[in-house]
């Protein structure tokens, strides 16, 4: 072990998960795998063909997760056959963790307590990245890669620079983490390759774990190779809730944890600061994330769907944010709000406390969980020319249906005060009548 | 590991969903790489030759991790794949496939039809009669990888000598 050279939260994963005493950026190195992702859409049906030609079992089935969201529910004959497929492969390879149709990946994942400050993990999904915001070094990889891993237990990788972000000052009411990231597109731009970011900073310390998981899900839409966010005592009473344990060799109180996981101050890093203080709502016009501006430089534009949706914009908090504008209001004539709750917990948890109620007799109309219209798969599909507000993560043409739609992408917020007023809108009027002063969205 | 054949220069930003649209996703492999770059490019499909290289402006092949993007091109038969920068997903599914892509930051001077020669293993690109840019080179086991062809075979060798060690154990 080498000692006295400081390091980054990435380096000091990557260092475990190689063996190494410490790396450095630019190092290419193979790492051991804590645990590995796939879905039904990368996973078995991708993977079990090249695992066939390498002639290999799964490594380690207890590492391993499978998650069916794509293609849920079946839609038509071919996606029941990829679904019955992965379910087949599971019982087949023994795979330990297996969730049906219960949600979103990303938000399956870290529910279900699968994800650990100091975790090396390799997601088959490039919004992998998410798995950053519990502190666990989780990047996406696609289907050789997937297969490579699945049979050796091992990936290589180029450890990233890290890129250190500081989120000053406080969100004002009606601003998310969303509107943070889509400002970020266009600030920083959507080229971050070779950099891991990790996010710090008082506004982030006052974010819920669900808004925290919206910068590192959207870390893949800056290009970076993942995102980072070290352990506070919010990320660890979040994971101990979930009833499971760590694995072996990342156990330690809370107080261990934080010290080990963490960032050297004095570590080589690059360094960006923004202002959330600074920030108005954001909508990201058509086809990319980096084309936003503040709500005011497209409201007005008639929508046709708006759609809250997706791992990054319709967990409980997304749900909150949406509730607070729509209670006691309708969706605008001419106009349809989709909402697809991103997990089968989600949606229990809006039914038990009345959120489901106010949404549903504001008009909209719920979804099926899973990634639905944002893998361009599911129900909420667009005609040519039809225009969406969408909570998603992407607007990419032809992601959504018809290559000729248009989607903008904004908060949950924005994409229902724009649903009730049946074109773009700011939602900060709307939730000042209600006198929301502060951002709905806080529980953990 | 040389390959030789047709520039096609495509601009910044070119994302997997352009690459290979999701409406397509079910559909077999080669009936799947006929929609690739449809939307920029509706005529690539049909013309593109085996051996010819595809340029990228920055971060080209962007956005989710399908690697029906890379598979598409390789499927086309193109040869190898260029670009200011790439997606890190991208970029791992084509030398996973065994698609060479490299990063060439004077792939901006390259013009369409220019007819390429590019050396994967030495890391570089030239114009037939012309100039010659100098493209990243790939750390030594990824060149391996790629003349190999790809992950998959990579790991077939693995595997096998793992077999040949048990036997022997
Ligand atoms: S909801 Fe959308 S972004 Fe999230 S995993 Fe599914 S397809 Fe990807």
């Amino acid at each position: 072990m080498i000692h006295g050279l400081a390091s980054t939260l990435a380096e000091k994963i990557i260092a475990r998960a190689s063996g190494r005493g410490q790396v450095r950026p630019g190092e290419t190195l193979v790492c051991r795998v804590d645990l590995a992702m796939i879905h039904d859409s990368g996973g078995p049906r991708r993977v079990a063909p090249k695992l066939a030609q390498i002639g290999a079992q799964v490594w380690d089935a207890e590492r391993v997760v499978v998650v069916s969201d794509h293609f849920t529910p079946a839609a038509d004959a071919e996606s029941a056959r990829i679904l019955k497929l992965t379910r087949d492969w599971v019982r087949e390879t023994g795979a330990a963790h297996f969730y049906d149709m219960q949600g979103i990946c990303h938000v399956v994942l870290p529910e279900h307590g699968h994800l650990w400050p100091g975790m090396f993990a390799a997601g088959g999904d490039s919004h992998s990245t998410t798995g950053g915001a519990f502190g666990c070094f989780m990047a996406g990889y696609g289907a050789t890669d997937m297969a490579g891993v699945l049979a050796s237990g091992e990936v290589w990788i180029t450890t990233p620079e890290t890129l250190q972000l500081w989120i000053g000052g406080a969100l004002a009411p009606g601003v998310s983490a969303k509107d943070l990231m889509l400002h970020l597109c266009a600030s920083l731009g959507t080229d971050h390759n070779g950099q891991v970011i990790e996010y710090a900073g008082p506004a982030l310390a006052e974010m819920s774990i669900s808004e925290r998981m919206v910068l590192t899900n959207m870390a893949a839409e800056l290009g970076a190779d993942t995102a980072l966010i070290a352990p506070d005592a919010r990320t660890m009473a979040a994971l101990r809730a979930t009833g499971r344990e760590p694995p072996e060799a990342l156990r330690g109180t809370d107080a261990q944890i934080f010290a080990r996981w963490r960032s050297d101050a004095d570590a080589p890093a690059a360094r960006a600061e923004v202002d959330a203080g600074a920030l108005a709502p954001q909508v990201a016009a058509p086809h990319s994330p980096a084309n936003s501006d503040a709500v005011g430089a497209c409201a007005g534009a008639a929508i046709h769907q708006a759609y809250i949706g997706a791992c990054v914009g319709a967990k409980l908090d997304d749900l909150h944010m949406a509730a607070a504008v729509l209670r006691g209001r309708r969706v605008a004539r001419d106009c349809r709000l989709l909402i697809a709750p991103a997990s089968a917990r989600t949606t229990s948890q809006a039914a038990a406390d009345g959120t489901l109620a106010t949404l549903t007799q504001a008009g909209a109309i719920l979804l099926p969980s899973g990634c639905g219209a944002c893998a361009g798969l599911g129900a909420g599909l667009l005609a040519d020319g039809e225009i969406c507000i969408s909570t998603t993560n992407r607007n990419f043409r032809g992601r959504m249906g018809s290559p000729n739609a248009e989607v903008y992408l904004a908060s949950p917020y924005t994409v229902a005060a724009s649903a009730v007023a049946g074109c773009i809108a700011d939602p900060r009027p709307l939730l000042a009548e209600r006198g929301v002063a502060r951002p709905v969205a806080g529980a953990a | 590991m040389r390959v030789s054949g047709r520039a096609w220069v495509f601009g910044d930003s070119i994302d997997t969903d352009v690459l290979m649209p999701g409406a397509y996703m079910k559909l077999p492999a080669a009936e799947r790489a006929r929609h690739c770059l449809e939307s920029i490019a509706p005529d690539f499909a049909a013309s593109v030759q085996r051996g010819d290289v595809v340029v990228g402006g920055a971060n080209f092949g962007m956005g989710s991790s399908r690697e029906q993007a890379a598979e598409a091109l390789l499927t086309l038969g193109v040869g190898a794949v260029l670009a200011r920068s790439f997606a890190r997903i991208f970029q791992r599914n084509c030398l996973n496939l065994g698609l060479p892509a490299l990063v060439c930051e004077d792939a901006g001077e390259i013009v369409q039809s220019a007819q390429l020669e590019v050396d994967v293993a030495e890391g570089w690109v030239r114009v037939q009669g012309g100039a010659r840019w100098p493209c990243r080179p790939l750390p030594d086991f990824l060149v391996r990888m790629v003349q190999s062809g790809g992950l998959i075979p990579h790991l077939q060798q693995a595997q096998r000598a793992r077999n040949v060690a048990q036997e022997n154990a």
